[in-house]
């Protein structure tokens, strides 16, 4: 192909120019993996150009971490065994860091679908599963990036930076990212419209950040509320953050007793693992549901 | 625009035979049946909401059909729709391009989603972007550019796997008279070099003037399919345009002494009469009403739209356009949004 040498301005005239002729393959598992990988790497892109993203979805974490975890010290102070309080929110808030970022990442698929890019995914001759799975990586990973920086003022919250605990809460944030961007792709599957999508996800992800317990420990609760708060699925990937970091905290056990006492099922303890698994589990059988939607759509 | 491409002598490209697509209560197509050859360019022709872009949806794989069968590059379009994408290329009537991306970007995603081998997507690029001219705007953000360039690069897009055959669904809507020329330029060019079949629609009658064949759609049905030129030349009349200080009295009279409907169209007396030129004398002389200036003009796609249908694609337009802003002020009070 000497497209290079012959440039097409230089010589206008068809019959010297060699048209460079591509085939395009069968599908095959390699080319869904391309598909999946450039479907990432354009949330990438989109992500890198957005420098305004990275800072409004952190905004409002940082307001809860900063000021709500230092204005509310004191009249914290009697429970919390002189553990900070913006310690304790901390693992919290890395959560709802993540989900406000995923969710934004999720609402791409309602961007594209009206701005028309959408189609041009939709037509190609690749699976609709590949595109959903691009999309939900593609989500995950800048999801977790944006988790990235709020591990990096751990120190201002009074979290240590400990190595294993820093690589722990980076693989479970990543699920996390992931499980979130998977619900917001199956919703925004559905929707035609951004602001409806905004809407929705304000009516959703509020709910779920409030009840969840990234702000108060989920023991000793009201009846009504300690059932929406086992209902909740964020409820399994705030706990299993703070259990990892109150691991590497040294406090007092009255302090753990009070602030970390982990989600109970009918006065039994659900093991961390259990509620990653839970987390992850949730997180694939909604991208089953988004698949199975997509696909449909014509 | 020479070439009256006939069935039977080059392979076929598109067959498509008793086309139907209904949706809910509304025959969005109602039986269509055409052939198209492999290199030739088609023209779909018709008002808005006459049932194009349904047709077009259905050979891209993007509607399912009601009825009927179709196959394009041959390949059906139900049974077998991904060696149908495959094989075509699409440029929509809305814009599809991410504007934040460069336009270089743009055309390496596609190759990616298509599969196009690693090591021809950039020689690929080069090539396309440079039949539309611009290749040296590659860097750049798709947000930076015009309508023009914008249509021009989802062409280049849709050209980026080498299809055999290319979709292009209002190609030219929005745009000014020199872009939609110079577009239309792309076209041609791109068809006589890559040898690939291109089927477009339209609903610029003077547009179809590029196309080898047009078919007429009207209703979901094509009313006529042929070469511009022939379809002209079956009109058989010319159209004669006259200024008079009196348009009223004026069509009086072509009615009593030439039997002859007239009738007033963008301010003047107009009307269609065989052998316009030699018609023009006897109206001086026999009319009685001074003329103060007369055009004859050969049939264009216009009249032919109109000896078919009955009326012009520009009222044809306009009945459509009240249809739907009468439903935009009802889902308006309707007080939501869907």
């Amino acid at each position: 192909m000497s497209t290079t040498t012959q440039r097409a301005e230089a010589a206008p005239d068809a019959s010297t120019t060699e048209v460079v002729r591509v085939t395009v393959p069968k599908r095959s598992l390699a080319s869904e993996l391309r598909a999946i990988r450039i479907v990432w790497r354009r949330e990438l892109i989109r992500y890198r150009s957005d420098r305004l993203r990275m800072v409004t979805t952190l905004v409002q974490p940082f307001l809860f971490l900063f000021i709500l975890g230092s204005g509310l010290q004191r009249l914290a102070n009697a429970g919390t065994h002189g553990v900070s309080l913006r310690t304790f929110i901390y693992p919290g808030i890395l959560c709802i860091a993540v989900m406000f970022t995923a969710m934004f990442s999720a609402a791409s698929i309602v961007w594209d679908r009206e701005f028309g890019f959408l189609r041009e995914m939709m037509v190609a001759p690749v699976r609709r599963s590949s595109i959903v799975i691009g999309k939900c990586l593609g989500g995950a990973t800048v999801a977790s990036i944006q988790g990235v920086i709020v591990i990096c003022v751990a120190g201002l919250a009074g979290v240590p930076y400990a190595p294993l605990m820093i690589l722990g809460i980076f693989v479970l944030q990543l699920l996390l990212a992931f499980s979130i961007t998977a619900f917001g792709v199956m919703i925004a599957v559905r929707i035609k419209q951004m602001q409806s999508f905004m809407g929705v996800m304000q009516m959703i992800v509020t709910p779920m950040f409030f009840i969840s317990g990234a702000l108060f420990p989920s023991s000793g609760l009201p009846g009504w509320l300690a059932v929406l708060n086992r209902l909740d699925p964020l409820t399994y990937a705030v706990d299993p953050m703070r259990r990892l970091v109150f691991n590497h905290l040294s406090i007092s056990p009255a302090a753990r007793a009070a602030l970390d006492p982990g989600i109970t099922w009918w006065g039994w303890r659900v093991p961390s693992l259990l509620e990653v698994g839970m987390v992850v589990a949730l997180g694939l059988v909604m991208l089953g549901i988004a698949i199975w939607q997509f696909s449909r759509t014509e | 625009m020479t070439s009256t491409a006939t069935n039977g002598s080059r392979p076929t490209a598109i067959e498509v035979r008793g086309l139907v697509k209904n949706y809910d209560q509304v025959k969005a197509v109602r039986g269509v049946e055409f052939q198209v050859s492999t290199g030739e360019v088609f023209g779909f022709l018709g008002p808005n909401g006459a049932g194009k872009t349904t047709t077009i949806n259905m050979l891209c794989t993007l509607v399912k059909p009601s009825a009927g069968t179709a196959s394009v590059a041959g390949h059906d379009v139900v049974r077998e729709r991904d060696d149908v994408r495959r094989n075509i290329g699409l440029v929509f009537q809305d814009p599809t391009l991410d504007g934040y991306l460069t336009a270089a970007q743009n055309l390496q995603l596609h190759a990616e989603l298509y599969g196009v081998q690693s090591d021809l997507v950039k020689p690929r690029m080069e090539q396309v972007m440079s039949m539309v001219g611009l290749w040296d705007r590659k860097d750049s953000s798709v947000n930076t550019f015009s309508g023009g360039m914008r249509r021009r690069l989802e062409i280049a897009r849709g050209l980026m796997h080498s299809p055999r055959v290319l979709f292009l669904d209002e190609p030219t809507i929005g745009l000014d008279p020199q872009t939609r020329r110079s577009i239309w330029t792309y076209i041609r060019e791109l068809q006589h070099r890559e040898q690939i079949t291109i089927f477009m629609t339209t609903h610029y009658m003077d547009e179809a003037e590029w196309c080898d064949r047009i078919a007429i759609m009207d209703h979901g049905e094509i009313v006529a399919l042929d070469a511009p030129e022939t379809l002209k030349a079956q009109v058989g009349t010319d159209r004669v345009v006259i200024h008079t200080d009196d348009d009223d009295a004026t069509i009086e009279a072509l009615k009593d002494r030439f039997d002859v409907d007239a009738r007033i169209s963008e301010g003047a007396v107009t009307f269609s009469v065989a052998g316009g030129e030699q018609f023009v004398p006897r109206l001086f002389a026999e009319l009685g009403i001074p003329i103060k200036a007369v055009n004859v003009a050969r049939p264009t796609l216009d009249d032919v739209f109109m000896s078919y249908t009955g009326s012009t694609i520009r009222d044809a337009e306009e009945d459509a356009g009240r249809n739907r802003s009468r439903r935009m002020m009802q889902v308006m009070h309707g007080g939501g949004r869907r």
